[in-house]
């Protein structure tokens, strides 16, 4: 099962999930992350320890897809 | 880490002026701050000695200009080592809930590390990296000098950890435009920073240097 997962007040809170491309769960998903997206939030998806991938379109086949905030100097 | 291939920290658009960040830089960083921090004592100590060779009397306004000089240098270091000081609302609700996520994207080592000392330990092209709540501290090849940057998310309603897992993912996309996007608020030598550290936190600093010993100078 993969998740779309946004870090937030609540720790993160997921949004969707799917198990494969073209199932209405990942139709969902993939509306989720563009609203996300357009929200001003970033993609990524971890890929094991020490390496990330930014994305701007759902990876199906992704385990996890994280969704941030912008970060900037203090 | 990011390849050349993969796309650069969308945040850096925010920047365009700031060049991207390397060891070269830096490093030059770093000497420019030990020289501005040298002509800081020493534009305390010459008059100090001046005054003191005229007249040993004066020796009182002499103290005062050590302290003068010992006073400036603790500043710096001490706002550098502010960036990895808890900052913000500790959301206690929501804090396991992160600092399960955080865990996930931890390797077992640096989620020990970082539950005992509240730093993400994270090796990188640039260094080693301890990753906090509202900055991060890098320790270049060598382990001797650290470099301060303060960044953050300015959402003040996240949870501590989630606060740290948005640097870390931000500084695997694309190490050197994290470096570039934080802002540099120290560098200088391992043990200024050292003393300035909360003690909850010297061991990841002392795990970082370890770590930054064994790797080889870009």
């Amino acid at each position: 099962m993969s998740r779309l997962i946004r870090m937030d007040r609540t720790g993160h809170s997921t949004l969707a999930e799917w198990t494969e491309k073209g199932e209405a769960g990942f139709e969902a998903a993939v509306e989720a992350f563009r609203r996300e997206l357009d929200a001003g939030c970033i993609a990524v998806v971890p890929e094991g320890e020490g390496h990330v991938t930014q994305v701007t379109e759902l990876p199906a086949e992704a385990d996890l897809v994280i969704m941030r905030r912008p970060i900037a100097g203090g | 880490m990011a390849t050349a291939a993969e796309p650069s920290l969308p945040e850096l658009a925010a920047v365009p002026w700031r060049e991207r960040a390397s060891a070269s830089s830096l490093a030059a960083f770093g000497r420019l701050w030990t020289a501005w921090t040298a002509l800081s004592v020493v534009a305390f100590l010459v008059p100090a000695a001046v005054l003191f060779v005229l007249e040993p009397l004066t020796f009182p306004v002499g103290l005062g200009c050590l302290a003068h000089a010992w006073v400036i240098s603790e500043l710096y270091a001490n706002r550098g080592v502010g960036v990895v000081r808890p900052k913000g609302p500790r959301h206690r609700s929501a804090e396991p809930v992160a600092q399960g996520l955080l865990g996930d994207l931890l390797g077992h080592d640096a989620r020990e590390l970082q539950r005992q000392t509240g730093l993400a330990l994270e090796p990188g092209r640039l260094g080693v990296w301890l990753v906090g709540e509202a900055g991060a501290l890098l320790l270049p090849p060598g382990g001797r000098r650290v470099h301060c940057f303060c960044v953050g998310t300015r959402e003040r309603e996240l949870p501590p950890s989630d606060r740290i897992a948005h640097l870390l993912l931000a500084l695997r996309t694309d190490e050197a435009g994290f470096a570039t996007v934080a802002n540099r608020a120290f560098s200088g030598a391992a043990w200024r920073v050292r003393r300035r550290l909360p003690p909850g936190r010297r061991p990841a600093l002392a795990a970082g240097r370890t770590r930054a010993r064994l790797l080889v100078p870009a």
